[in-house]
């Protein structure tokens, strides 16, 4: 079952690869080795153009949901009691079971009434974007936020306040610290997120203003490309690369606990 | 001062010596469930006073108002005649020791203790120095560089203990200092803390629900149970003259005999006991109307037992059998099955070494119990 599960993962994968060095200018048609689409593919500059908006907006997009998803989590779990807590809980969480297709869909029609009304936006494109894509990204950083902060030993920060901190250097020295792992953790899936998205971008998008996503969609459309193979392959190869790299930074990490939990107990032997 | 009694070590017992921490009415409500009920307190300058009470009795609640971390539902809290009610945490002269440590784990042992001075603005060179000196103090000089998940148990209580002193807090409030320590370690740093706190003068307030541990350390004691205070006194005062059945009962072990005075004979009451079906002797000054209601508390190690009864006019002997003996090595426990199946439990030293294969006594053995009416605890609540 497992091999069955894995052949569907992966075949397509090598598939892909194999095909977007293919010469042939039909995809299913071998034509012999050659790197030809991925030239053809570097010099498009509708693809560089697509690339800059997508990586924009999701650099744009991690940050500020990042930091509004955060202030939300901290509100939600370090503020117990507020008027509306679990309203405001649910609104955040809201838009994580949302179906994409509204979201997009009540957003243009906001942008579309905003427009209207007060002459802004002028034209839909990379802010409008932007803006959909932290609304619901900001939702998932907020859900992170929120499992770590409850973690996380709320003496800590009354030890800081005892020792003469203020609340907000508290913030500073002790909390923020303690929830980078978070925030790096939320900041990456607000990215990821961001990268992926297809729909929304789709609805609040104006014209001349593709993403990524929207780009290669509106290529196979038309039927399969060599060069949209090329990119995928690329693609691939970009997330590999940061899987690998990431699984090695954690794995460096749990050696260097393990030392030190060997350091500390070895002191104990000596004490003894 | 008119009389020759030194108070210095007892300031408590001196009328006219000033509360250090005042504590009045203080009161703390979650919803519908009284934590701290309306609590008065009064402890002096170099104190070392522990809160001991079962958990839930709301010690905890009571220190952290200290601290400042909950705002009282009623009362007031005066440290060194200043009124801390509504004080903030950060601007209290009162350091805490959390049962967690709390240690800054992104921070190494030095940063960790230097935080408090940093916060205050104190010139770098003064917070090297003091850092240095109170790390030295509590032997982790060379541990200075370590974040505290590279550091044992008892060295990161080391450390705990230097953050929150390193300020010089007039009061310091320690939450369960020991009980994440193992046996032999929280024995050695009983008497580390006695130490630093006679050396530095501070007043510090402990909680604890280890009886021990508060015996060991503390000045004076308030026992806590269901928000208020069912006894303050020193230890000796705590163990040997408790107030109430409650205290006899949670503060080491205690037989406890239900009955009503029959009369007075000197100094002596003589208390009819039906579950033993005779009188016990009972040393008691004070006044007391025949026919109360009393309950007799007796230590189990304040009991002699013997096999033989040598003199038979002797008061207060009890016979029974050994039901259950355990052999701690200085002494062994005794459980006793006494006529009318009432068990009581008794601990003799263990003087001699075993003859012939065989203690003091042995399980069936038929025993007589006897106790002095000067060791007997009558309480009348």
């Amino acid at each position: 079952m497992l091999c069955f599960g894995f052949t569907f993962l992966y075949v397509p994968m090598v598939l892909l690869i194999v095909y977007s060095f293919n010469y042939s200018k039909i995809v299913p048609v071998w034509g012999g080795w050659s790197t030809r689409w991925y030239t053809v593919l570097f010099e498009s500059e509708e693809v560089w153009a697509a690339i800059t908006l997508s990586l924009k907006i999701a650099l744009m997009n991690a940050t500020f949901a990042t930091m509004l998803g955060a202030l939300a989590g901290l509100a939600l779990v370090r503020f117990k009691s507020f008027r509306g807590r679990t309203l405001f809980g649910g609104m955040i969480s809201a838009p994580l079971v949302m179906p994409e297709v509204i979201t997009g869909l009540s957003l243009l029609l906001l942008f579309i009434t905003l427009g209207q009304l007060i002459g802004w936006p002028t034209n839909r494109g990379i802010t409008t974007i932007t803006i959909a894509h932290i609304t619901f990204s900001m939702a998932y950083v907020a859900v992170i936020i929120q499992s770590r902060l409850t973690g996380l030993d709320q003496s800590l920060e009354e030890a800081a306040e005892d020792l003469g901190a203020k609340p907000f250097r508290v913030l500073i020295d002790i909390t923020l610290p303690l929830l980078a792992p978070g925030l790096l953790a939320g900041w990456l899936l607000a990215f990821t997120l961001s990268i992926d998205d297809l729909v929304i971008a789709s609805f609040v998008s104006g014209p001349g203003a593709n993403t990524l996503p929207m780009l290669i969609y509106s290529r196979v459309r038309l039927g399969l490309r060599p060069d949209i193979n090329a990119m995928a392959t690329i693609i691939i190869i970009v997330v590999a690369i940061g899987v690998c790299l990431a699984g090695w930074l954690m794995m460096r990490q749990e050696r260097q606990r393990q030392r030190d939990m060997q350091l500390a107990s070895g002191d104990n032997i000596k004490q003894d | 001062m008119s009389n020759n009694i030194d108070f210095s070590e007892r300031p408590w017992l001196d009328p006219e010596a000033e509360p250090f921490i005042r504590i009045q009415g203080l009161t703390k409500n979650f919803g519908a469930f009284t934590a701290v009920d309306s609590v008065d307190l009064d402890i002096y300058k170099g104190e070392l006073f522990s809160l001991l009470g079962g958990s839930g009795c709301g010690k905890t609640t009571l220190l952290r108002m200290l601290a400042g971390f909950e705002t009282p539902s009623a009362g007031r809290v005066f440290i060194d005649g200043t009124d801390m009610t509504d004080v903030p945490p950060y601007e209290r002269p009162v350091n805490m020791m959390f049962q967690s440590y709390a240690l800054f784990p992104h921070m190494n042992v030095e940063a960790n203790v230097a935080y408090g001075l940093k916060r205050d603005g104190v010139a770098k060179g003064e917070i090297k120095r003091r850092v240095h000196d109170m790390l030295e103090m509590v032997e982790l000089g060379i541990f200075s560089k370590r974040k505290p998940h590279q550091l044992s148990g008892g060295q990161r209580q080391r450390v705990a203990l230097a953050r929150s002193l390193v300020k010089k807090p007039k009061v310091l409030l320690l939450d369960e200092p020991l009980g994440a320590l193992d046996k032999r370690l929280r024995e050695q740093t009983q008497f580390e803390l006695m130490n630093i706190q006679d050396e530095l003068g501070v007043t510090f307030v402990v909680v604890t629900h280890d009886q021990e541990e508060a015996m060991t350390l503390s000045t004076r004691i308030a026992v806590m149970d269901e928000g208020q205070f069912v006894q303050i006194g020193t230890p000796t005062e705590i163990y040997e003259y408790p107030d109430n059945r409650f205290v006899a009962n949670f503060i080491g072990s205690a037989n406890m005999f239900e009955g009503r005075v029959q009369k007075r004979v000197d100094k002596n009451l003589v208390v009819n006991v039906p579950a033993l079906k005779g009188e016990l002797i009972v040393e008691y000054s004070a006044e007391i109307a025949d026919g109360s209601k009393v309950w007799l508390a007796i230590r189990p190690e304040k009991m002699s037992i013997s096999t033989t009864l040598t003199d038979t006019n002797s008061v207060n002997v009890l016979s029974g059998i050994v039901h259950d003996i355990g052999y701690l090595g200085s002494m062994s426990t005794y459980r006793i099955e006494l006529e009318d199946k009432k068990i009581i439990d008794i601990t003799y030293p263990n003087q001699h070494r075993p003859r012939d294969g065989k203690h003091l006594a042995e399980w069936d053995d038929k025993v007589y119990l006897k106790f002095d009416p000067s060791n007997v605890v009558l309480l009348t609540r």
